[in-house]
């Protein structure tokens, strides 16, 4: 009797327990789906824009499927109309930014892995010093230094030019890439150093041999971190270019801006997409090696 | 010729002195073992004979050779590091040639020593192999075959066993041992294990606060602790410090704990200096494993202590006893039986005794 009593009330609980956990569960499906669809929203703005034509933006709603896939916009987008005069179009602006991305990205990750392996591996007086005001770097706000980067680039006769660009963005990369290069190898053991020493090693050999081959994780969150910084820049690449030698995000702005009777916004959304394309790519390709080096440090073996 | 010798070595960090007018020398073959509790530099000391941390004062001499300012790798010596340090990205063949091919040794000569020592140690089957897919035992045996396969003159080892766990630590030591008694090359090896030191060891060196305490066989060590930090950190309960004064009548010495009119005979004891004896302050050492429940020399001395506590660890017991309100520690089998709080017949083995001077903690 007192057994009967005792499992129907435990039958009970668990049938309450089971519809609580249904509901959670529900609700928490819900909650996710509804901040998927915001951020997934203007994506699908954009891409449904761009595959419009105007005829159908001015008719339809902003969030009602196109009518076939178009991809006039995004021709028009990259190659222009093919007229002369006021005709701006992203794909001359698109080679600009990769000219200016690459070596940029190449030089800052290279030189920020450097000094990440002199201030952990090769410690001399006041290299804290040096780390603090490296860090100092990742601080200082951009708009401070336009002033003086000008004149220096002048005086080096770069302003204007890729090469000038392809200087301000790795000098100001340093710091972010010396940060994340410190860390990674504060985590790697100092003897493998020493034991590279003794079997005559120089300070070269041991970077490139024996550093930089377990340093992939690490190398990646720093191109990423880099590539996006440099591609998505619009400050630099207005200030210290125009014209001809101007990056894509500034073509961009002057594509929208500049359209001289009726606002495309199919081309508009085509050009938005293309320009932000390529991060998208390297965060698809690198993206779980991004996320395996910003938390994992230690390397064992 | 000494194949090492360290000469008023003086080092320190900023103002932080690490190691203080070091003098040491080790023969050919020779094991020594620099042992210390940690921070008394002896993992410096040994960065030092490698060539990887500058000199303050003094020098470091290889073969009578001068090596202060050589650079490491031209001091024709290798290193075995507690994490093992193999080169990740490098698979084991790789890791173990590194240093030849930086010497610009011929091809041949590589392979040849290559195939050498891997089969030495067994791990040709592993050359192919990455250091994360080795096991802890296996790195280490890798670790020390690319020491091995430099043909050095001396091997330093730095703490090579401690990130190893309990039984295969036992395993690489003899391993060490063998690898020691084979090749009698010459040794030096750092370690905060006492059992370590004294098995693998020809020599011993103790180290705190940057100073050699006494550097000796094992066994004298073990016997005859040049002084109070030696006696209490060698030995496991360590050695029996009891505080009292001497006492000289007649030609007879005999030891009086503070507190107490119990006399002790110090007989056949070898003291370094006969004068001066009556009176002075001293500690009397004896080893835990020196005081007996049965009588078994003819001059083993009568006690009659309480016994306080009982320790039991399987293979043996540790019990405390009280001697004039200060602690005793005594090791026995464990089938021993005795009784707690009562007073106990026990036997000193007088000719295991260390005596030392209070004041100076020396030896006398």
């Amino acid at each position: 009797m007192q057994d009967n009593l005792k499992s129907s009330s435990y039958q009970q609980l668990e049938q309450k327990s089971k519809y609580t956990n249904m509901f959670l569960r529900w609700f928490l499906y819900f909650v996710l789906i509804l901040f998927a669809s915001y951020f997934i929203f203007p994506l699908y703005v954009m891409v449904v824009t761009s595959l419009k034509t105007m005829e159908e933006i001015r008719q339809g709603t902003l969030l009602s499927w196109p009518s076939g896939l178009n991809f006039d916009s995004w021709a028009v987008a990259w190659g222009g109309r093919g007229y002369g005069a006021g005709d701006t179009f992203l794909k001359p602006y698109f080679w600009n930014s990769i000219k200016m991305v690459v070596p940029a990205v190449f030089f800052s990750t290279l030189i920020g892995a450097m000094t990440g392996y002199v201030l952990t591996k090769w410690r001399f007086k006041g290299d804290s010093w040096v780390f603090l005001f490296l860090l100092f770097g990742c601080f200082i706000p951009f708009q401070a230094i336009l002033l003086p980067m000008a004149r220096t680039l002048g005086a080096l006769g770069i302003s204007n030019s890729i090469v000038g660009l392809v200087l301000v963005h790795t000098v100001y990369g340093i710091p972010f890439t010396t940060l994340f290069f410190r860390n990674y190898y504060v985590s790697v053991p100092t003897e493998l150093v020493k034991a590279a020493r003794i079997d005559g090693a120089g300070f070269f050999k041991i970077f490139f041999k024996i550093l930089l081959p377990i340093s992939a994780p690490i190398i990646v969150v720093t191109v990423i971190w880099q590539f996006t910084q440099i591609w998505n820049d619009f400050l630099f690449g207005s200030t210290f270019s125009f014209g001809e030698a101007a990056p894509i995000q500034v073509a961009l702005n002057n594509m929208v801006l500049s359209s001289t009777s009726v606002k495309e916004y199919n081309v508009d959304m085509a050009s938005a997409i293309i320009a932000g394309v390529p991060t998208l790519i390297v965060y698809v390709l690198a993206g779980k090696y991004f996320i395996r080096g910003l938390t994992s440090g230690a390397v064992k073996g | 010729m000494k194949t090492l010798k360290i000469e008023d070595l003086s080092k320190n960090f900023g103002s932080t002195e690490v190691l203080r007018k070091i003098n040491l020398e080790i023969d050919e073959g020779n094991f020594l073992v620099l042992l210390g509790p940690s921070g008394c530099g002896k993992s410096t000391l040994l960065n030092i004979i490698a060539g990887l941390e500058t000199i303050n004062e003094g020098n470091v001499f290889i073969d009578d050779y001068n090596v202060s300012k050589v650079e490491p790798k031209d001091r024709n010596i290798a290193m075995v590091f507690q994490s093992y340090a193999l080169y990740p990205s490098m698979n084991v063949r790789e890791n173990m040639i590194f240093g030849l091919k930086q010497a610009k040794t011929s091809k041949e000569k590589i392979e040849q020593q290559l195939e050498k020592v891997s089969k030495f140690l067994q791990v040709d089957q592993l050359l192919e192999r990455k250091p994360s897919q080795l096991s802890g035992g296996q790195r280490q045996r890798v670790a020390i075959g690319r020491a091995l396969v430099r043909e050095p003159r001396i091997f330093l080892f730095d703490e090579p066993l401690s990130n190893l766990d309990a039984k295969l630590r036992v395993e690489m030591r003899r391993e060490i041992k063998k690898l020691h008694q084979q090749l009698k090359t010459t040794v030096v090896y750092v370690t905060h294990d006492q059992t370590e030191a004294m098995s693998l060891g020809t020599r011993i060196a103790i180290m705190n606060h940057g100073v050699i305490q006494q550097n000796d066989t094992p066994e004298n060590i073990y016997n005859k602790p040049s002084n109070t930090f030696v006696a209490d950190f060698i030995g496991s309960p360590s050695m029996n410090l009891i505080k009292g004064s001497l006492k000289e009548s007649s030609g007879e010495i005999s030891f009086t704990a503070s507190g107490s009119n119990f006399e002790i005979p110090v007989k056949g004891y070898e003291f370094k200096d006969k004068s001066n004896l009556n009176n002075k302050e001293v500690f009397f050492g004896i080893r835990p494993e020196h005081i007996y429940f049965k009588k078994s020399n003819e001059t083993d001395f009568e006690v009659t202590l309480r016994a306080d506590l009982s320790e039991y660890i399987g293979h043996e017991q540790i019990m405390t006893f009280d001697y004039a309100n200060q602690e005793i520690l005594a090791k026995f089998p464990s089938t021993i039986k005795i009784e707690l709080t009562k007073e106990t017949k026990l036997y000193f083995d007088l000719t295991q005794t260390s005596l030392f001077d209070s004041q100076t903690e020396e030896r006398i």
